[in-house]
């Protein structure tokens, strides 16, 4: 009785700091807003119109319905007509474009015994008629940038003859699932959720602590008869509301703005999430019993929060990464969430679907509360 | 004396503090009566507060036993809790909450109980006339305001002993006088009080005093009994040459301090000395004194015998 009486005490006492706090309070509403906006509109990575230059050597009507093709895909734009490949190649340099297309001088000749044109295939042994049309020199050192130009390779070039295009039949079909027409904010305005979620809920926590300390309150604290289990509930319980109120923010704007499906599994949503803010809330507990002062928890913040960002599959497919990697991932609780997450919004999943990352966010929040609990002395020694 | 035996509410027995090498407290023995105001005096850093600190369980002694209020710190000291109340030195309350917030907070964190819990702000706020205060935030509050919060909330639970570190540093004298009243009152309700001060007056006004220096007790007992066992005479020396008479005696022989109090020179002359009037008029440095007489030692008298320069 008297423990709740507690809890309830450091909870409304939290709440009417943090009412008083205007600049803290707007920024729970401000972070996920303006983030959802910027880079649910930024974050694309459906590659286009990558600047590139010319250089053609061949200078016909045929060279230059080819560039109109090329440039037809959308994938890249001319920007700069060169008239030497050194030129071509100092652009690249330069950054001016990150590729550059060059067209020989024997160009109806190449095009004329392509395979891609469609008339006919030649003997493909035929070294002769088995040389490409033309060159990309590429700026390689962004892989994404030179996969989309790779994809171009084997770009048909049936319609130069005006010719039906490609009608042959692919090798395998590809259903896609979940985001058919492949919009990038289908995937991260849910995995944005995560990400604010991790930012905003582990700053407030790993700094909980400690601003007790630096303000001076602790010392009167310690002198209480309040248990530490108590402060430390009494504590993430304010941002318990304000991490799902942050939820509703991404998910409804994200819905209204870029047409982000809520999914039919809002209990699922809701308990996942709160399963979530639990475990963030208690690792930035444990984070405010290490830090000294509010300037190295702030520092502790950002070591957990890039990795949240780069490898819990937010940005980059958590598939991609090397085992090793996809270990010290499954560590942090936002990877587990990103997975939750775009499950129950995207693909109907539940709880029960995900019970792996379900029990683990449960064991994280009990440890790490615990963890803080115990590493909380009540001492000054 | 009367025949009953004072209840003792801390007693400590060896008690030493190390932090690394340094001994912040270095084998304390302290034994406080209920119903008393019992002063720690001493200069900053000669562990008056770590000693206070280790009376409440909030450090560990490295050294020693404590017992207060019949418990065993630091074992028991989350009972202890509920019946001591701490007042620190620096203002710890929530500066972003008011007068009552502050108030209901903390009654609510020593648990008591909702009916009580009202009155029992209402009488504090009422006691240390906070009532008028009670929607003004804490941290807008003036030193002598804040003080009076401060102590308010470290009696709120009615706590049997009250830690005081160094509560008047932040105020003035009008409200430290004012506190002082206070904390009689509290032990003519039956509470007793520890407090470190580094200012006479207040040592002065403690029912016993322990006078501390480099972690050690030099001294202790009641202000008046110090004075009087303490072992050097006090004469005042007044005439025109205060600065240089008062650089003579200092080193000589039999002259344990000298400290100039405005027109007046106080001198502690070494008790072996019997007749130290005479002894001081003998010598040619003070040739231009005007007066010199003997005076009833005071607390800081005691103060420099035992400890500093003072002490052989």
């Amino acid at each position: 009785m008297r423990s709740l009486s507690r809890i309830a005490a450091i909870f409304s006492k939290e709440l009417a700091q943090l009412r008083r706090d205007r600049m803290t309070f707007g920024m729970v509403i401000m972070i996920p807003l303006i983030q959802l906006i910027l880079f649910g509109y930024a974050i694309n990575t459906n590659i286009r119109d990558i600047p590139v230059a010319v250089v053609d050597h061949s200078q016909t009507g045929l060279s230059r319905t080819l560039i109109q093709m090329v440039e037809a895909t959308r994938v890249v734009k001319v920007t700069e007509r060169l008239s030497s490949v050194q030129e071509a190649e100092d652009a690249i340099k330069s950054a001016r474009v990150r590729a550059a297309f060059i067209l020989p001088d024997d160009l109806a000749q190449r095009i004329a015994r392509s395979p891609a044109v469609g008339l006919g295939t030649p003997a493909s042994t035929d070294e002769e008629t088995s040389r490409p049309v033309a060159q990309w020199v590429v700026d390689g050192s962004d892989t994404m940038i030179a996969g989309a130009i790779k994809a171009l390779r084997s770009m048909p070039l049936s319609e130069l003859f005006r010719q039906p295009p490609n009608r042959s039949t692919p090798t395998f079909e590809v259903a896609l699932f979940f985001n058919p027409e492949q919009r990038t904010a289908i995937n991260i305005v849910p995995g944005l959720v995560g990400i604010i979620l991790t930012m905003t809920m582990i700053m407030f926590t790993s700094s909980a602590i400690v601003r007790e300390s630096e303000r001076g309150n602790m010392e009167m604290l310690i002198n209480t008869p309040v248990r530490s289990m108590e402060l430390m509930i009494g504590k993430i319980i304010p941002y318990i509301f304000i991490g799902l109120l942050q939820m509703a923010i991404i998910l409804g704007l994200g819905h209204v703005l870029f047409n982000v499906p809520f999914g039919d599994r809002l209990f699922d949503l809701f308990i996942g999430t709160l399963l979530f803010i639990g475990a963030s809330l208690s690792l930035g507990l444990v984070l405010s019993t290490i830090a000294k002062n509010q300037l190295q928890s702030m520092q502790m913040t950002v070591f957990v929060l890039l990795p949240s960002i780069l490898l819990s599959g937010f940005m980059f497919p958590y598939e991609g990464m090397p085992v090793i990697a996809q270990y010290i991932a499954e560590v942090f609780p936002a990877t587990h969430y990103m997975r939750m997450v775009r499950g129950f919004v995207l693909r109907d999943a539940t709880l029960a679907d995900l019970h792996y990352d379900v029990l683990w966010m449960c064991g994280f929040f009990v440890l790490g509360l615990l963890v803080a609990a115990l590493r909380f002395k009540k001492r000054l020694d | 004396m009367s025949a009953k035996t004072p209840e003792i509410v801390i007693r400590a027995e060896g008690l030493v503090k190390k932090f690394k090498d340094f001994r912040a407290v270095d084998g304390l023995d302290l034994t406080i009566e209920r119903g008393m105001i019992y002063g720690f005096l001493g200069p900053n850093g000669c562990g008056k507060t770590t000693a206070m600190r280790m009376l409440t369980g909030l450090l560990t002694p490295t050294e020693g036993s404590v017992e207060v209020l019949g418990l065993s710190v630091p074992k028991d000291a989350e009972t202890l809790k509920y019946k001591i109340g701490y007042m620190t030195q620096t203002f710890s309350l929530y500066g972003d909450l008011t007068v009552l917030e502050n108030l209901n907070f903390m009654s609510k964190i020593y648990g008591l109980p909702g009916a009580k819990r009202k009155q029992r702000v209402a009488e504090v706020m009422d006691r240390y006339s906070l009532t008028d205060l009670k929607d003004r935030f804490a941290g807008k509050m003036s030193g002598g305001q804040r003080q009076r919060l401060a102590l308010a909330t470290a009696v709120l639970h009615e706590p049997d002993l009250l830690f005081l570190d160094e509560p008047t540093s932040a105020v003035d004298p009008e409200s430290r006088r004012h506190f002082w009243e206070q904390l009689f009152d509290l032990v003519d309700g039956g509470t007793s009080i520890v407090v470190t001060t580094h200012f006479m007056d207040e040592a002065e006004r403690c029912h016993k005093i322990a006078i501390l220096e480099a972690g050690k007790k030099r001294a202790d007992g009641s202000p008046k009994d110090l004075m009087k066992a303490m072992g050097a005479h006090v004469v005042e020396i007044e005439g025109p040459t205060l600065r240089d008479i008062r650089r003579h005696l200092l080193g000589m022989d039999g002259i344990m301090a000298a400290a100039q109090l405005g027109a007046r020179l106080r001198v502690l002359v070494k008790d072996e000395v019997p007749d130290p009037v005479g002894f001081l008029k003998e010598k040619p440095e003070t040739n231009g004194a005007t007066l010199i007489e003997q005076v009833r030692p005071n607390l800081e008298d005691v103060f420099v015998t035992a400890t500093g320069e003072g002490r052989q």
